[in-house]
């Protein structure tokens, strides 16, 4: 993979938000990318490290936030459709016990 | 179970705020950081040991090195006694973070998950109070 950079935005529907283990999964799935990635709530930032588990955590994004992703070095592209996968998945999570209203 | 990674060790008064917290790290972060817990004297009330907490970083050794999640007081002081007593090459792989305990060792252990650094894992776990949260 050359060095590239991307972008990407998904809106995230977890009922319960930017939690602490979706925090943790996002961070750790970030992590296992060497290039640069940063997260925000709004396209105009701020943008922090998406791989800084106590910033991640620190944004404190609710339900319905879209979240955005950037991405500059090896294997950007990549990240970004990873990381917005695994927010479209809702982190994995089964949370069927969580009132969706 | 790896130990490529830095293992964490949470040092608790009580047994099962130490058992609650790794069980939190296990459950949130997974099962690539070497963990080990301690928490509570022999005859089951509060309290920590040296020899507990030595035991339990030697359960969580890895070459890497171990961060170690203390509580209050007398944790912390048991703690650098238990390290003191280490052998030389591996006291100065083992460091105790000034952070919350269960807070903190969720982010030390999340860090560790990624293949860093002593150094690094204790920050991200001191960052905590540092003031540095606010993106």
């Amino acid at each position: 993979m050359s060095e590239t950079s991307a972008l990407r935005s998904v809106l995230m529907k977890h009922p319960v938000g930017l939690h602490a283990r979706p925090s943790v999964k996002l961070t750790k799935l970030a992590k296992s990318f060497r290039c640069r990635i940063e997260v925000a709530q709004h396209a105009s930032g701020p943008w922090i490290d998406a791989k800084s588990i106590v910033k991640v955590m620190a944004l404190k994004a609710p339900r319905d936030t879209t979240l955005h992703f950037r991405a500059e070095g090896e294997g950007a592209a990549e990240a970004v459709k990873a990381l917005s996968e695994l927010v479209a998945r809702d982190f994995d999570e089964d949370h069927a016990d969580v009132a969706t209203s | 179970m790896t130990s490529s990674n830095v293992g964490i060790v949470i040092v608790s008064h009580s047994k099962d705020v130490a058992r609650g917290a790794a069980e939190m790290v296990r459950q949130m972060v997974g099962p690539e950081v070497p963990l080990a817990h301690c928490g509570g004297d022999p005859g089951g009330g509060l309290g920590t040991s040296v020899e507990s907490i030595m035991a339990a970083i030697a359960e969580a050794w890895s070459e890497k090195g171990v961060a170690v999640l203390v509580d209050l007081g007398g944790a912390e002081t048991n703690s650098e006694m238990a390290i003191e007593m280490l052998p030389a090459d591996r006291r100065e792989r083992v460091v105790i973070c000034n952070a919350p305990i269960v807070e903190g060792a969720v982010m030390a252990a999340t860090e560790s998950s990624a293949g860093s650094s002593l150094a690094t894992v204790r920050s991200t776990a001191e960052e905590l109070y540092a003031g540095s949260i606010v993106p």
